[in-house]
């Protein structure tokens, strides 16, 4: 069953039919032809399809695009304008913070998106005092971070690109 | 002794050519190659582990709406080859393992093929499995070779006597679990028929590899057959040779002419269909003096290989080279079961046959009293114990002090069990590393002048992550004198000179030295002024200095390790390599490469398990949920260093190959030092909680 | 995955109403567990009724203290509200324990609480399994068991759920609001879900046209402290092997109020009653002397567990880390 749906994509609009068991990942990817949020578990378990939606980041491949009608979607794709690139992306490649590069645009998308609840004030699981202000220590990048996985093991300096890059 | 380039720029630290294609997310990896109206391609799998496919009814698959071609064995085209049994997609009836490929649904989109693929009923006169590994099973054999190309068993001395006149020994026996390579990008192929020629978008370790496995299956001419792989996922080996996927998108392909297929593994589909590392029993017999001087090094291995083909992972390999001792012995075993086909992942042999011998040293250090790093340098050889012949060089001793300073090993109290802060346990431990310097022959570059000063350098080499579009680019500016940006690098594409496989961490060594003698080629052809469009090309220069010298990379791994008291939690919030791996060529990817591998070799220590479930011979945990790798969390500091050397012997740039070593010794390591924090001895990896809980 | 019809909730009433007389449907919020079991071909609804976009994303901080958490607030909007943060830490650390970042900001408190087993078996549709398809039997007994259960299981299903916020809710005795085709009702949450027996297709009491729509949690006393402490294979984003919320108050050093909650160890968020009757009552000065008394509760309440093959450890585990909550909890600042 196909189903019309409209989305903002790294600030352009689009209008695509969708089968309605296409989840969003899939939209990017085969609707859109975004290239950015990347197919590493398609069940929530890795993050290389995050993005982030209406601002904040979310995994894309547990779904559904035809529930996202509406939505504004940054890609890491839409971080860079044109040649010049988002300071956080710019962050990754001076630390290295990857090898093989596919979890990569997760990584970014979800560094800011964290970055953003972070500033927000929002605890995590690393955060000693809920109710006070939350200090990004690296134990806190950790943490927040752990929920994109990279098996080219580039943590350390996935890490200090945060770091670099929040500031 | 080779002419070694005079460094520039090699070990100067460029980013990475390819970096803002990859953090923007607009380099293209096998599944994001944009063709023309794709059709999607979905697997249907056996679900049991032996028997014969009496019906597979595609009837209902086939009257889906949207559904194009549904492969199985009773209409697939016959191959031209079934040598390599892994790759006869369709060519028999016979189930061989659970999960090996029993239909392919081709569909207009993704969300019908997988539909389809549902639908579509396998019935199998299931017969009995065996998949046990043992090393107690009466039929396990001797392979004639084991993986790359050692010799299967080696003996020197006796054994029974040099461990009857040892005041100390050892007879323990040590496992490694099955493991998933599992790079974050699952095996695609997009592939393509035009007027007979196949193009393959492919995720793979090497192009012209893939091009050559993959034409040989389909009865082609290899120029027939393009692969294209710019940007690679990760492969740490189960991407150096082809899987059964790349053929069976071929022959989707076929089936739907004209049009375009993609084919992406699921996660859950590579645990059974793109290799593995098989797990490992190690008995290992050592014996020294009361010095610590080691009469015996004796290491028997056992690990499994698929009845339908062999790979013979080289466990016992590198306790050949590590450690002198007049009573030496070697053996490899084999049991055939009814499994998936095992293969390469990230240094095979060295990789889980140093966690057994390093754990034992360790042990019979502690028993002979003496520091575990000074046990090491006092069993240093002088010249290769298995070969007898020279080492080109080797900085062993080297690593392990410099890492002994730079850990603060110094001030370590021996006595396990004897520290605790906030409720954990602490513990340090050290185990040293070794990998053997490889080089593929058979590679071919070109320098090409593309305007005055500027040089286009192809070779079809690839970028799995390990930085080949930079590095290699460096080694070629040095060789031409030129400048880094003004040289490009091709790779990646078929369509560039031959070139061997990203494996074996060879690629440096072969690409690079093939890059070195085609720009000194060019050098001599055109001299200093070259015309523009002036082209030279060279292949791989013989070894020949490789039959005179041992040559091995060398490391030494600490870690440091806390338990948690009540809950047996292990944590690892340090570790420290320092490596001995010739001249660095980029600095900056290089400290990259050993700490994704340590980081690898900490999630093995800890995490990693594919569980077999031995009624049903499948891996039950397998997916990303339940199969753990390390995560961000579990790795707070990894620290990679390198001592000078100089190595003339090697290849021009002086280089050892650096992609694998990382993870070799860390488990052992991350073991030794949870024994020191808990004084529990732990044999069988991983390191889980349940092992320290009282 | 088979073809549905999606349909959007006009609202909350019209969801039920939209739900009621299909066999195959499914609620869809945040969609992290549904999608994920579509995926795999566990689920297999015909109509997905969306309600994620009904005003269901309010966390109410009600007059007697206590809270009303809708059932579309996200898990991670829950874990940052200030009033959670503030007054239920178990229930805000319990929230930010489980997945990841970028799943919490999709998945729903609604959806957390419904969510379904990780058994390898039951998602994997080529071993039997009881939950799934009734009558085939437990591939996990006599399997891979590092995930199940040793409290509560049966000889049909051993399966835990997996939820680390329920596990707070449970100790919170947190109250579920359903509306369903004969209205509304409330349901303390530890009734919610159901043990297996010999029913272990059926997770909770609820029917499918069943709507969750809010989680009121009744206030705290002043003076109560809680925590959320979860044991897991790996420092992050995986699941509980076991997890411990316990919420404790301490007068005059005697325990008046303790509740206990322990997760990955059953087939619901399991109430640990058994060793609140001991804690209850006794003396507790923070001194080393509490940890005899904390470990009687823990072996009382586990003195009934029945592990598998494989998952043995997690009796000591248990104790273990319910020993260490109360460790922790007992000597926090007062």
């Amino acid at each position: 069953m196909d189903s019309e749906i409209q989305l903002r994509v790294d600030g352009r609009r689009k209008r695509l039919r969708v089968d309605t068991r296409m989840t969003l990942l899939d939209a990017l990817r085969d609707g859109i032809g975004a290239t950015a949020p990347k197919t590493g578990c398609d069940h929530g378990q890795c993050g290389s399809c995050t993005v982030l939606l209406d601002g904040r980041r979310v995994i894309t491949c547990l779904t559904f695009a035809v529930a996202h009608d509406g939505a504004d979607i940054t890609t890491a794709e839409g971080l860079a304008d044109g040649e010049w690139l988002h300071p956080m992306q710019r962050a990754f490649i001076e630390r290295d913070a990857f090898q093989c590069g596919f979890c990569t645009p997760g990584q970014v998308c979800s560094a800011l998106g964290m970055l953003a609840e972070v500033e927000a004030g929002h605890p995590s699981v690393a955060t000693d005092d809920l109710t006070g202000p939350v200090e990004l220590t690296d134990e806190e990048i950790r943490e927040r971070m752990s929920g994109n996985l990279c098996r080219c093991g580039a943590y350390v300096n996935i890490v200090d690109a945060v770091r670099d890059g929040a500031r | 002794m080779t002419d070694l380039l005079r460094p520039r720029v090699l070990g100067q630290s460029p980013t990475r050519v390819d970096g803002p294609a990859k953090v923007t997310g607009t380099a293209r990896y096998a599944g994001d190659q944009r063709v023309s109206d794709p059709a999607y391609v979905h697997l249907v799998q056996a679900d049991v582990a032996r028997g014969v496919l009496t019906e597979v009814d595609v009837s209902a698959a086939q009257a889906l709406h949207g559904v194009l071609a549904v492969l199985t064995p009773d209409n697939a085209p016959r191959l031209a080859s079934t040598d390599d049994a892994e790759l006869a997609a369709f060519q028999s009836h016979e189930v061989a393992f659970r999960g090996q490929v029993v239909a392919a649904v081709v569909a207009r989109t993704r969300e019908i093929a997988r539909h389809a693929a549902a639908l579509v009923r396998v019935e199998i006169d299931q017969r009995p499995h065996d998949v046990h590994l043992s090393a107690d099973r009466d039929d396990l054999y001797a392979p004639e070779k084991v993986n790359g190309g050692s010799a299967t068993d080696t003996e020197q001395g006796d054994i029974g006597t040099g461990l009857a006149h040892s005041p100390f020994t050892l007879d323990q026996t040590y496992t490694t679990a099955w493991y998933n390579n599992n790079p974050l990008e699952p095996h695609t192929t997009t592939a393509l028929w035009l007027d007979g020629d196949l193009a393959l978008y492919e995720s793979t370790q090497g192009v012209h590899t893939t091009r050559e496995s993959t034409a040989r299956v389909l009865g082609l001419a290899p120029e027939r057959v393009h692969v294209i792989a710019p940007h690679v996922g990760g492969g740490f080996g189960s991407k150096g040779t082809v899987h059964v996927h790349v053929i069976i998108a071929a022959l989707a392909a076929k089936a739907v002419p004209g049009t375009p297929v993609k084919l992406a593994l699921t996660r859950q589909q590579m645990f059974s269909l793109v290799g593995y590392r098989t797990p490992t029993i190690q008995r290992v017999r050592l014996g020294c003096d009361a010095d610590g001087r080691l009469a015996v090094v004796a290491v028997d291995a056992v690990g499994q290989t698929a009845r339908i083909k062999e790979f013979a992972e080289q466990t016992a390999v590198p306790s050949r080279t590590v450690y002198a001792a007049p009573n030496r012995r070697t053996t490899h075993r084999l049991a055939a079961l009814d499994v998936p086909v095992p293969s390469w992942m990230r240094a095979p042999g060295e990789c889980p046959g140093m966690f057994g011998p390093e754990v034992a040293v360790d042990e019979l250090a502690i028993a002979c009293g003496l520091d575990p790093v000074e046990f090491r340098i006092r069993n240093e050889p002088d010249v290769d114990p298995d070969t007898g012949k020279p080492f080109s060089s080797r900085n062993l001793v080297a690593c392990l002090r410099e890492g002994a300073r730079r850990f603060g090993w110094e001030h370590r109290d021996p006595a396990p069990r004897a520290r605790a802060e906030s409720g954990w346990l602490m513990g340090t431990g050290v185990a040293a590393s070794t990998y053997p310097v490889n080089r593929i022959p058979g590679s071919v570059a070109t320098v090409r002048c593309t305007a005055p000063g500027r040089y286009l350098v192809s070779i079809g080499a690839v970028d799995i992550g390990t930085g080949t579009w930079t590095s290699l680019a460096q080694i070629a500016a040095d060789a031409l004198g030129a400048d880094f940006t003004d040289v490009e690098m091709r790779i990646g594409d078929t369509a560039r000179p031959r070139a061997s496989v990203a494996g074996g961490s060879s690629g440096i060594t072969s690409w690079g030295s093939t890059v070195v003698a085609a720009a000194r080629e060019f050098r001599r052809t055109f001299g200093d002024h070259p015309a523009e469009g002036a082209e030279a090309s060279a292949a791989m220069p013989e070894d020949d200095v490789g039959e005179e010298y041992a040559m091995h990379a060398f490391g030494a791994q600490f870690a440091e390790v806390r338990v948690h008291a009540d809950t047996g939690e292990v944590r690892v919030p340090r570790l420290l390599g320092v490596f001995a791996v010739g001249r660095v060529v980029n600095p900056r990817l290089a400290r990259s490469q050993l700490i994704g591998g340590m980081t690898m070799g900490l999630s093995m220590a800890l995490h990693e398990h594919s569980v077999l479930d031995e009624r049903f011979g499948h891996v039950v945990n397998h997916d990303f949920a339940e199969y753990h790798i390390a995560t961000n969390s579990d790795v707070p500091h990894v620290e990679a260093h390198w001592v000078e050397e100089h190595d003339p012997h090697t290849n021009p740039m002086g280089t050892k190959g650096i992609g694998e070593i990382g993870i070799v010794g860390t488990a052992a390591a991350i073991a030794n030092a949870a024994h020191h924090a808990t004084g529990v001895r732990v044999r069988d990896l991983p390191l889980t909680l349940d092992h320290f809980l009282e | 995955m088979i073809p549905f019809d999606y349909r959007l909730a006009p609202d909350v009433d019209g969801a039920v109403a939209a739900a009621t007389g299909w066999g195959g449907v499914a609620f869809l919020a945040g969609g992290t567990n549904l999608v994920d079991h579509m995926k795999l071909g566990v689920a297999a609804p015909e109509v997905l009724v969306d309600i994620s976009r009904l005003p269901l994303d309010a966390v109410e901080e009600l007059p007697d203290g206590g809270l009303r958490i809708g059932a579309t607030v996200r898990n991670s909007d829950l874990a940052a509200h200030p009033a959670v943060r503030r007054d239920y830490p178990v229930l805000a650390r319990a929230l930010l324990s489980g997945a990841s970042g970028q799943v919490r900001n999709l998945a729903t408190t609604g959806g957390n609480l419904l969510q379904r087993t990780r058994c390898a078996y039951f998602q994997d549709l080529s071993t039997p399994c009881n939950k799934r398809e009734p009558g085939t039997g437990c591939s996990a007994i006599g399997g891979y068991t590092r995930q199940h259960a040793i409290l509560g299981a049966s000889a049909h299903c051993v399966a835990t759920h997996p939820s680390d916020m329920a596990v707070a809710m449970a100790a919170l005795d947190a109250q579920v609001t359903v509306l369903g085709t004969s209205g509304r009702r409330v349901i303390p949450l530890v009734e919610l879900h159901r043990l297996p027996g010999d029913e272990p297709h059926r997770d909770t009491v609820l029917s499918p046209s069943d709507l969750i729509t809010a989680v009121e949690l009744p206030p705290l006393p002043e003076g109560t402290r809680s925590l959320y402490r979860k044991v897991r294979d790996r420092a992050s984003y995986a699941f509980a092997l076991v997890s411990v919320a316990a919420v404790l108050r301490v007068e005059d050093g005697v325990v008046r109020d303790v509740r206990i909650a322990l997760g990955g160890v059953a087939h619901k968020p399991w109430r640990a009653r058994r060793a609140e009757d001991v804690l209850r009552g006794s003396p507790v000065d923070g001194s080393p002397a509490d940890e005899e008394v904390f470990r009687r509760a823990a072996e009382a309440e586990l003195a009934g567990a029945a592990p598998l093959a494989g998952n043995g450890f997690k009796v000591p585990l248990a104790r273990n880390t319910v020993v260490s909550a109360l460790r922790g909890l007992s000597r926090e600042e007062r």
